[in-house]
Parts: C-alpha cells; structure tokens; sequence
C-alpha cells in the first residue's frame, strides 16, 4: 500500500494542481508541499522497510491482464528504495526551485513536474516488466513537454534529438518486452525465470544505455541538459539517467545472466570510454552546464562499470556512487542555475570572482565540488573506490581507468569551481550580484547535508542495497 | 395460410432501430418546420444510435453459442455484436461531433444518410454469405458516397465523393468478382459452406480469395488500396471523415476476419502471408507518408493507414490470440480516431478554413480542453503508455510473435519509432509555438460553445484512457468474441 500511495500521491497531486483554478503562488505552493509530503512517504516507507531480509517488500500484487499475465505488482529491494529516496528528495529540491523561480504557467508546469516524479517511482517500484516499460516511458511525456515548452532558445532541436533517440531506446526495448514475456508467459519480474537470447538482452540493454546514457549513445545529452529549465536538467542527469542502473540490476543482469555475460567485455569497454571520454568533454566544456552534463555522463560510465563487475563491491559501489551521484548533480544543477540566474550566462569566460562578498555561495559550491571531485572520505570517494576495487577482478585495466576517472574529476570540478568563484571578476558578474538567499540554501543544503551523513556513513547505502547484502549471489538468483 | 418463415427480430434489432431512425429523420425533413428540423432529425438519430448500441449489448449478452440465421445469411454471435456496439456508439457520437456543422439546409438529410450507412455496417459485419457480404458492403458505400459529397458549395466535398465513388466502385466490383470466381470454384456461397466444400488447389478459388482481400482492403483503406483514403478524409466534412476513419474501419476489419477464418481456413498459409504483407506496405507507406503531410486531415488520413496495418497484422497472426488484439485495438483507436477529427472539425468551424499544421499553433494553450484532448490521442495513436492505444500495440505485437512473425512486430516496431514523429510534431504545434505564430485570424467573434462536441471529446478520451486501465474486462469482452470464430 505505501508502495502504490508513493506512486500515486505525485500523479494525484499533478491532477489536482492541473485543475484548480488557484492563483499562481497557490499552485506553485500546493505543487511543492506534494514533493515534500512524497519525501516524508519516502521516510516512512524507509522506516518500516527491514534492511536485513532479504525479500521484496512493501508489495502489492494486482491481476491487470491474466491472459498475458500481466499484473500491477509493486515493491521494493533495498537498492531501489535508496534510488527512489534520492529521487523523491532531488524532485522536491527541483520543484522547490521552480516555485523560487516562479516558472510560468504554473499549473501546467508543476502538473507535469509531479507526474514526472510519480512516473520516476513507478520505475523503480515495478516488478513488472510491463509496469516497467510502461513507467519508463511515461517519464519522456513529462519531459518532452517541460524541456519543448520551459526550455532555452533551441529547445526545439533539443526535444527532437531526445525524443529520437529515447524512443529508438524504447521501442526496441517494447520489442524485447513482448519477447521476453510472450516466451515467458509471464510479465512478472518475481515469476519469470531467465532467457539465454542475446537480441532480447541487447533490446533491453540499448534502451538502457541510451536512457543513462553510455558512450556512444549519448548524442542528445548536450542539447538536452542546455536548453532544458536547470531543475529540470537536475532531475534528467541525477534520477532519470538512474533508471537505466536499475534497469541493468532489475532486469539486465538477473534476466539474461548468459547474454550479460557474453556481453561484458563490449559494455565495460565501453563504459570505460565513456568514462575518460565524457571527463575530457568536461573538462574542455565552455559553460557550467556543459561541465556537469558530461561529468554527468562520465558517472554513469563509472556506475556502469560496477554494475557489470558482476561482484559484491561494484554493485554495492554502484548503488552507493548512483545514490550519491543523484544528490551531487542535482545540487551542481541548481547551483548553476542560480548562478546563471544572476549573470545571465553561464560562460565560463564570462565568470569568476564570485566568491568575495558572497561567502554562502562560495562555501556550498565549494563543498559539492569537493564532494563531485570524490575528495577522499567523501560518499562519492566511497563509491568510486567500490566500483575501482570490484572492476578489479574483470581486468586491472578497468581500475587504472577508475583511477584515471578520479583525476580527471578532480580536474574539470576545480577548473569549474575557479571559473565561477576565484579568477577576477568576470564581465557578467555584477558588483550588486546577491549572495544565495536563504529560499535557496533551503533547497541545495538538505541534498547536501544528506551527502554529508552519507560521506560519514557510505555503509548505510552500500551495506544495505541487496538482500542478505549479498549483491552477486543475489542478482545470480534473480532477487529469488 | 401462408407460412412465414421464423426470422430472429432480436439479432436484426440494431439494423432495424437504424433504419427506422433513417426513415423517421426523412420523414421528419419533409414534416418539420424548418427552424426545428436539425433538431428533431439529430434527436431521432441518436436515439436510433443510442438504441442500436443497447441492443447490440443484449445480443452480445444472449448469444453465447454462434448460430446463423435466415438461410444461414447472417450470424447471430457474439462478434458480430461486439463490432455493432463499437459501430452503434461511434456513430452516437459522431452525431454529437456533427451538432455545429455548418451545412446549406441539407440537416435531414446528413442525418437520416448517416443512420442508413450505420444500419448498413451493423447488417455488414453479420454477414455470413458472399451475397450479404456484398449487399452491406454496397449499403454503407452508397450512403457514404452521398455523405462525403454533400457540401456541395465546397469543390473539395465533391472531388472526395466523386473520387471516393469511383474508386470505391471499382472496389466493390473486385470484391464482387472475386465472390463470383469463389462461387464458381466451391459451389457455395456460405462462409461455412465454402470452407467444407472439398479443397482444391483450385486457382479460380485463390484468385477469388485474392480478390476478396483486395476489395476489402479497398474498405480498410490498407496500402496498396489507400489511395483515395487521403484524398476523401480531406474533401468529406469532418463529421463524416470521423466517422468513416472509425466505423467504416471497424466493420470492414471484423468483416475481413471473419471472412478468412471462416470461408478460407485451409488456404490461411497462403493468406496470413498476403495480410501480412498488405500489413507491412501499409506500415511502411502510411507511416513515411505522413510525415509529409501538412493538412492534419491528411495526415490522420496516412496514420488511419498505418493503424489499418497494425490491425491486419493482428489478423494474419490467425489465432484467438490475433482475433482479441483486433477486437481489444478497435476500442480505443475508434475513440482517438472519432476524437482527433472531432478536434479539428472544431477548430474548422472557428477558423473557417482547412485546418493545417499551422493553424493549430498555440491552440493548447487557448483551449486546453480539445489541446488535452488532441495530446491524449496523439500519443494513444503514437502506442504511448496511459492510453489503449499502447495496450493495442501490445498485443498485436504479441500475436504476431506468438504467430512466429517476428520480423513483422521489428516493421511495427521501426514504424511507431517513425510515426512519433508527426504524432509528437502536432503536440508541438500545439504547445510549443510562441510569438506571432499564435496570432490567428479567427472567423469573428469569439468561438461558439460547443457542448455537444466537448461531450463527445470527453467520451473519447474517457475510452482511451479507460481502456489503459480497464484491459482486462475490454480483454475478456473481446475474447468471447474472438471465440465466435473457428480459430
């Protein structure tokens, strides 16, 4: 029940907000008091959940189509409620945020703000390969709308090049679903044993890599996160990109263990490329949005490579590094978003020196950089250090290219942070520029206060994640 | 004493309730004063609708076991049924979309012509014989002709009608040749007769099952037969386009299953290959052709192509499991269908013209209710998840791997990837145009209101979104259905 009300609060908030006829500020308000009473959901979904059993819970399971056997089944493992909390919190720091803004239209806006985190939850909930498919894609409605309509100058161009190629991704992946399930006879991820086909594994794992997106499906990334509403780009790079990791987990890795395998070599190759190839983009990105785009997509090269570590230490890095990745993008994203909001660009030429006289920007930009550069003993540190140590079994060759990743982080995050803090001041930075409001510090410094307890604690996530904390031997049993 | 022969009043009932609602609206044009003719003539007609939907219902509910009737010419099962509701209530809230049309004195006649073409496709898709297949085919056809035709102050209306009769004659001529060469070769003309009749590798009979498929085709407006399909949906007022997009559809796809199955089940190798392929060009075809459409009229035309191939797949998979998705995807693609035009035929009226690309700009954001609305049926035509249409896709695409079509479900799959295309480009015209692009040039005045055609939106976009979540009872409807058939 608590599992369907997480679902359902969001998309029943949208209507709500959709319909009435209250004045602007209303609404706005209305939409964001829904984010946070989905975030106190969450807390207690967490609350009740039991860390050390190894089953699904807080199911329910629903007949929907019997002849196909499909149902409405719900619930969570450890792992997808730690993405859906990060997902639940980042949603009401982006909603919070677009209220701050005071987007236009509100109604629609933040109509389609919840029911884009309502369709986010139900991807992680699901436990149906349908239910799956049908979340998956109930996410791009919401987003072709918010980035087409809210978006910067060529937003056209942006949602064309998004829209291709997600639902290239997902046809094919509609193709594997009715594959994998007629074969089957069941939709069920709990029922449903393994299959040994390779097409269907690789319908399902392009879908994924370009929903995350891994090189080289990461063709409408830049346009995306530029010209959509900042906050709506937090939520594409720091929750959306994360279905595609449980995707991988869920059905992935569980479903097609043989094709998985097969197939390893190619995607860690991959992965890797991704990972040195988007630090590098990063790095030479002109404008703050470039920089955490392509870091963005960095990290999901080096979350991949846990994944497909295959053992106890990637997955759980991976879990921990997707957790703490969601938080620090989206923080990075809205800060960016202020800051352009108060220079009107966000070239990196045009910037700096924002630090003296503005010590509240300059400390919160400072501690999520450190965080993003994964400064040792921070989560992402923890993170990166799983996935360096568990990738080390499939090649010592994946951990250099970690390492290579960590340095590279390091580069870009302080070359952004000197571009918007130190140097002199820029042209586009005002003297009479204000320092964050404290609206503001409200929405970013939670997301970072929670990097913070997981930075002291990395082994709530990492330790918690899979049943019996037995990630490899749980994923080889198919969460069974 | 004269013996009468025993005739089933109940399985002709929903014929009989149209017709007599044809016959009363004419009765009614030439009684009635005329500031209260449009009135009454749309009021007789929807009750006729209305009562033909009941009906249907209660066939559908007294005829578990199929039987025939009148000289085995027609069936009385639960098949036939099913499509009459579909086609009944189309047609009800057709006439509710028609309620503001403007027309030159001609109201009596628009009406009483669309219950005759409705009572028409009910007795079509009972047909049972090769001579009733032929009879209702001509009866809705002769009714539709006129209906495309009757704007006659505009030239557009009547090129459609004129190219619509011609090629559709044409059709229909094909159709009764091919009728004519399966009589020769089997000496029956009952669909059940035909298929006991001894089976030969005659090929008098398989090029009368070739013809049988292309005339239909013809009506299903499937490729290579679509090529007047653009052309009338954009000339015939947009009322009748609703209508024929939806209902001429719906009976002429039932009619083409039942025929196959029925009357040619030891040549189903050599045809589940042909619909198969008609399926596929018309996927294909459709679907690359509206992307080159600007009139939205036209472009609905191409996509009710592509639909008509998604829906023959399901039939050329030649299982219960094909005949349910054929069923399940009329229900919603009816509704988007009827509602999609039902949107433009509203925007028509405002702006006095042909209603382009161009023309919707910015109208969701004026009228959120048809811009919702038109957003809901393009992604449910477009197989997006929240609407029947995505539950459609999946189940023919699931008949036809189950059917061993693989390749067919990566053509449908390759054609959806393409029609988002024009789906999500009228969504953007919708939403995402800003500045002098939004400055229209309405007729005068504000917009009229139009209940009548916001009542008939709502019920479609209550059907395709209801039936994203009510499945599985729609499924089991469509089920019993299917099983009326010799699968």
């Amino acid at each position: 029940m608590l599992t369907t009300a997480l679902i359902l609060l969001p998309i029943a908030g949208a209507l709500v907000v959709a319909i009435l006829p209250l004045p602007r500020e209303t609404t706005a308000g209305l939409a964001f008091l829904v984010a946070l009473m989905e975030v106190g959901l969450w807390i207690a979904a967490a609350a009740r959940f039991d860390f050390d059993d190894g089953s699904l819970q807080l199911g329910t399971s629903r007949e929907w189509v019997e002849s196909l056997g499909i149902s409405y089944s719900v619930g969570f493992y450890g792992f997808s409620l730690w993405l859906t909390g990060a997902a639940v919190i980042v949603s009401a720091a982006a909603i919070g945020y677009a209220v701050w803004i005071g987007r236009d239209r509100p109604r629609a806006y933040h109509a389609l703000m919840l029911l884009l985190t309502g369709a986010i939850v139900a991807t992680f909930a699901s436990q149906d390969l349908l239910l799956f498919y049908i979340s998956f894609e109930a996410m791009l409605i919401p987003l072709y709308v918010l980035v087409g309509v809210w978006g910067g100058a060529r937003r056209q161009a942006a949602t064309l090049t998004f829209v291709v190629y997600t639902m290239a991704g997902s046809l094919l992946m509609l193709a594997s679903v009715v594959a994998f399930g007629v074969t089957q006879g069941t939709f069920s991820l709990v029922d449903s044993g393994t299959s040994d086909n390779v097409w269907i594994f690789l319908g399902f794992a392009i879908a994924f890599a370009i929903k995350a997106p891994l090189f080289p499906f990461h063709g409408w990334l830049p346009l995306a996160y530029r010209e959509a509403p900042v906050e709506v780009a937090a939520v594409l790079s720091a929750v959306v990109s994360k279905t595609a990791i449980y995707g991988f987990l869920r059905i992935g890795l569980p479903k097609f263990p043989e094709p998985a395998d097969d197939l390893s070599g190619v995607i860690l190759v991959l992965a890797g490329a991704g990972l040195v190839y988007g630090s590098l983009l990063a790095f030479r990105a002109p404008d703050l949005r470039g920089v955490v785009a392509y870091s963005s997509m960095a990290q999901m090269g080096l979350i991949t490579l846990g994944v497909f570590a295959f053992d106890d230490l990637g997955l759980d890095g991976a879990v921990l590094q997707s957790v703490a990745h969601g938080l620090v993008s989206a923080s990075m994203f809205l800060l960016v978003g202020m800051v352009e909001h108060r220079c009107g660009t966000g070239e990196l030429a045009s910037l700096g020196g924002m630090a003296r006289g503005r010590p509240a920007l300059a400390t919160v930009v400072m501690v999520a950089g450190m965080i993003a550069l994964a400064v040792p003993g921070s989560a992402t540190f923890a993170g990166e250090f799983l996935i360096m140590a568990g990738v080390y079994d499939q090649g010592w060759g994946y951990s250099i290219v970690v390492a290579l990743g960590v340095v590279l982080a390091a580069m870009y995050t302080l070359r952004v942070i000197s571009a918007i803090l130190h140097v002199k001041p820029g042209p586009a930075v005002r003297e009479g520029a204000l320092d964050l409001r404290p609206a503001e510090l409200a929405l970013v410094l939670p997301m970072i206060l929670a990097l913070l307890v997981l930075s002291a604690w990395p082994a709530l996530v990492s330790q918690s994640s899979f049943p019996g904390n037995d990630a490899a031997q749980a994923i080889s049993d198919g969460f069974r | 004493m004269i013996e009468t022969p025993s005739v089933d009043w109940l399985a002709l009932s929903p014929t009989v309730a149209l017709l007599s609602a044809s016959g009363l609206a004419l009765l009614a044009t030439v009684v009635v004063p005329g500031w209260m003719r449009k009135a009454v003539t749309a009021a007789v007609v929807l009750a006729g609708f209305v009562t033909a939907a009941v009906l249907a219902g209660v066939v559908f509910d007294e005829s578990a076991t199929p039987e025939v009737l009148l000289s085995d010419s027609m069936a009385r099962d639960q098949l036939a049924a099913f499509a009459q509701v579909i086609l009944a209530v189309t047609g009800a809230v057709v006439v509710l979309v028609s309620w503001t049309e403007r027309r030159r004195d001609s109201y009596g006649e628009y009406y009483s012509l669309l219950a005759a073409a409705g009572a028409g496709m009910v007795f079509f898709v009972s047909a049972e014989n090769l001579m009733t297949l032929f009879l209702g085919l001509e009866w809705f056809s002769l009714c539709l002709y006129i209906l495309v035709a009757l704007d006659t102050e505009r030239a557009a209306s009547l090129e459609a009608g004129l190219k619509y009769l011609v090629v559709g004659g044409f059709g229909s001529a094909v159709l009764l040749f091919g009728s004519a060469l399966v009589y020769g070769a089997t000496g029956e003309i009952g669909f059940a007769e035909i298929a006991s009749a001894e089976p030969t590798d005659d090929p008098f009979l398989l090029a009368g099952l070739a013809m049988i498929v292309a005339g239909l085709a013809f009506k299903v407006s499937a490729a290579p037969f679509h090529m007047w399909t653009p052309d009338v949906y954009q000339g015939a007022p947009s009322s009748v386009t609703a209508f024929m997009s939806a209902a001429t559809k719906t009976a002429a796809l039932v009619v083409f299953l039942r025929v196959l199955v029925t009357a040619f089940p030891s040549e189903a190798d050599i045809w589940t290959i042909a619909v198969a392929v008609i399926a596929s060009i018309s996927l294909v075809w459709g679907n690359l052709a509206a992307l080159a459409q600007r009139d939205v009229k036209r472009l609905l035309a191409y996509s009710s192509i592509s639909h008509a191939g998604f829906m023959l797949m399901a039939i050329s998979a030649d299982s219960a499991r094909g005949g349910e998705a054929l069923l399940y995807y009329l229900v919603p693609y009816s509704a988007m269908s009827v509602g999609a035009f039902a949107v433009v035929a509203a925007r028509e009226r405002e702006l006095g013209r042909p209603v382009t690309l161009e023309s919707l700009a910015g109208l969701g954001w004026e009228r959120p209710y048809h811009g919702i609305a038109m957003w809901t049926f393009m992604l449910g035509m477009a197989g997006f998840p929240l609407t029947g249409g995505m539950f459609g896709k999946l189940f023919v695409f699931s008949a036809a791997y189950e059917a061993g079509d693989w390749w067919l479900v990566l053509i449908g799959v390759a054609a959806t990837a393409v029609s988002l295309a024009y789906y999500l480009n009228v969504v953007r015209w919708l939403y995402m145009r800003s500045g002098p692009e939004l400055r229209l040039a309405p007729a005068g005045g504000s917009p009229p209101r139009d209940l009548a055609l916001g009542a008939a939106l709502g019920a479609a976009v209550v059907v395709t979104v209801g039936s994203f979540f009510a499945v599985q009872p729609i499924l089991d409807v469509a089920a019993d259905a299917a099983a009326s058939l010799p699968f």
